[in-house]
């Protein structure tokens, strides 16, 4: 417990009647590549959502290093610059080009040099394959290239973990494996991540974790050997099941 | 006195050549007044169409709270007033009003600008509030997920797109403003109108005057229309982009 970088109290999320979220306990500690799996509606991207305040949790408290994270908005946006997020839809800034996507918010949050913003936004860039569409817009590009940029643009923020919602999800099926890629690349470095995602095989290879998720609630969690082969659970088994017939 | 012109075409040549300093000095302070109405009203447009934008939640300070609070109101009640009573009528009260309960002597001129920012202001700010929130929210949840504020996100990712967006419609509230400056008659603005009314008495020809006038009115509006289909085509910036070669990549 001493290495969690983010821990997960009793959290609950209901949108108005509509229980979402409830009693989640769940942690994450330094290095770690959580997957979280479940069918559509299971709370999952909710969960991500939460841990990035872009929902504000029902009930229950969530631990940024240690200490409950508060929602005044300037811890808020202080908390967000150290927790890299990776979007379904990209959420590039459509006014702005590839490079300028990256810099900006290493310029405007982490207040660095403009010289130093370009060398990480170019040496991030380089690393998903995206350096020489620097001075394209978004509109320009493709889904997967788009999703390359996103990521660099979270890495250009050296973030102490990075949460992936659904990073593939948007793609067509061709471009999925060039993201992956780039995300397998990432673990391979020791990037604290939690992943959000439908590719089985890909939670499978890269996570040391694996949380399956139905109904709003964690049913069952561990080392992906364990929950793809011995699921614990009938619903995870059932879950599975369903993907490898699918 | 000469021979007086027989024909419609000779009377419109002869207003012409005797009133043309007149058509000129009506024409730009026409034009002067439609383009500082239309950049102030505008801007105050933008501003309060950002203020109508704001959101607060239960985790902002109460003072903040209460100021949004207090803003939207005064906002809210600009925007009624301004449109919902004519033009006109509102430069009455601005041009006599301001004389007669505080003593400040506006000259018509400026009446005439405040006026039509105001109007400009109030009609924009729906636009730009529209402008705003049809900006898809992933934009905004973009910049919050590396660490923005609201207000970083506002002006670096959301108002310049909204901007963009609002392009043709401040285009189409300089034309208005151009055939709008004919009611600053009423306060003796020597506008397009104005001077029109005085040239037409001179010798009772209303027909050939105000023809002159309506197409002075129109070169200046086409014309215009065609200035800002062009400064939107170059806003938007080229279509292809240069690939860039990595120094640091490896030779094959």
């Amino acid at each position: 417990m001493a290495d969690a970088i983010l821990r997960v109290e009793h959290l609950g999320k209901s949108f108005g009647a509509h229980e979402v979220l409830r009693d989640i306990d769940f942690s994450v500690n330094k290095g770690e590549v959580i997957s979280i799996i479940g069918s559509s509606g299971s709370g999952k991207s909710t969960l991500l959502r939460c841990i990035n305040m872009l929902e504000e949790p029902s009930a229950g408290t969530i631990y940024f290093e240690g200490r409950p994270i508060s929602y005044a908005p300037k811890d808020k946006s202080a908390f967000r610059a150290q927790v890299g997020m990776v979007f379904q839809s990209f959420n590039l800034f459509n006014n702005m080009t590839v490079l300028k996507n990256c810099m900006v918010g290493v310029e405007v949050v982490r207040k660095d040099s403009k010289e130093e913003a370009e060398a990480r936004a170019k040496k991030y860039l380089r690393q998903v394959g995206m350096y020489a569409y620097q001075n394209a817009k978004p509109a320009q590009l493709s889904g997967g290239q788009k999703q390359r940029v996103a990521i660099a643009r979270a890495l250009c923020m050296k973030p102490d973990v990075i949460l992936f919602d659904e990073p593939t999800s948007a793609l067509d099926p061709e471009m999925v494996g060039e993201v992956l890629e780039v995300i397998k690349e990432l673990a391979n470095e020791g990037m604290t991540m939690v992943i959000v995602t439908h590719e089985m095989l890909f939670a499978r290879d890269i996570s040391t974790r694996v949380v399956f998720m139905d109904q709003g609630v964690i049913v069952e969690e561990g080392p992906p050997e364990q929950l793809f082969n011995h699921p614990e659970h009938q619903r995870t088994a059932d879950f599975l099941s369903r993907y490898r017939n699918g | 006195m000469g021979a007086t012109p027989t024909s419609f075409t000779g009377w419109v040549s002869f207003l012409l050549e005797s009133f043309g300093p007149q058509f000129v000095k009506g024409t730009i302070t026409t034009l002067e007044l439609a383009f500082a109405g239309t950049v102030l009203g505008c801007l105050l447009g933008f501003l309060v169409g950002i203020v109508q934008s704001i959101t607060v939640d239960r985790h902002s300070s109460p003072i903040s709270r209460v100021l949004v609070k207090v803003l939207k109101a005064i906002v809210a009640v600009y925007v009624e007033v301004f449109r919902g009573t004519p033009m006109m009528v509102q430069a009455m009260v601005i041009y006599y009003g301001s004389a007669q309960a505080y003593g400040i002597d506006l000259n018509p001129f400026v009446s005439g600008v405040l006026v039509l920012s105001l109007n400009t202001g109030a009609y924009m700010a729906e636009s730009v509030r529209g402008a705003i929130t049809g900006i898809d929210p992933g934009q905004l949840e973009g910049a919050y997920a590396i660490g923005f504020t609201h207000v970083q996100a506002m002006t670096r990712v959301i108002i310049p797109q909204a901007f963009r967006n609002l392009i043709p419609q401040i285009g189409n509230m300089f034309i208005s403003s151009i055939k709008d400056t004919s009611v600053l008659n009423v306060i003796s603005v020597t506008e397009l109108y104005f001077i029109g009314r005085g040239v037409s008495s001179a010798y009772y020809r209303f027909f050939e005057t105000f023809f002159i006038i309506s197409m002075i009115y129109l070169f200046l509006t086409f014309v215009t229309s065609r200035l800002l289909a062009i400064m939107e085509r170059r806003l938007d910036g080229a279509r292809d982009y240069e690939l860039v070669t990595d120094p640091e990549a490896e030779v094959a």
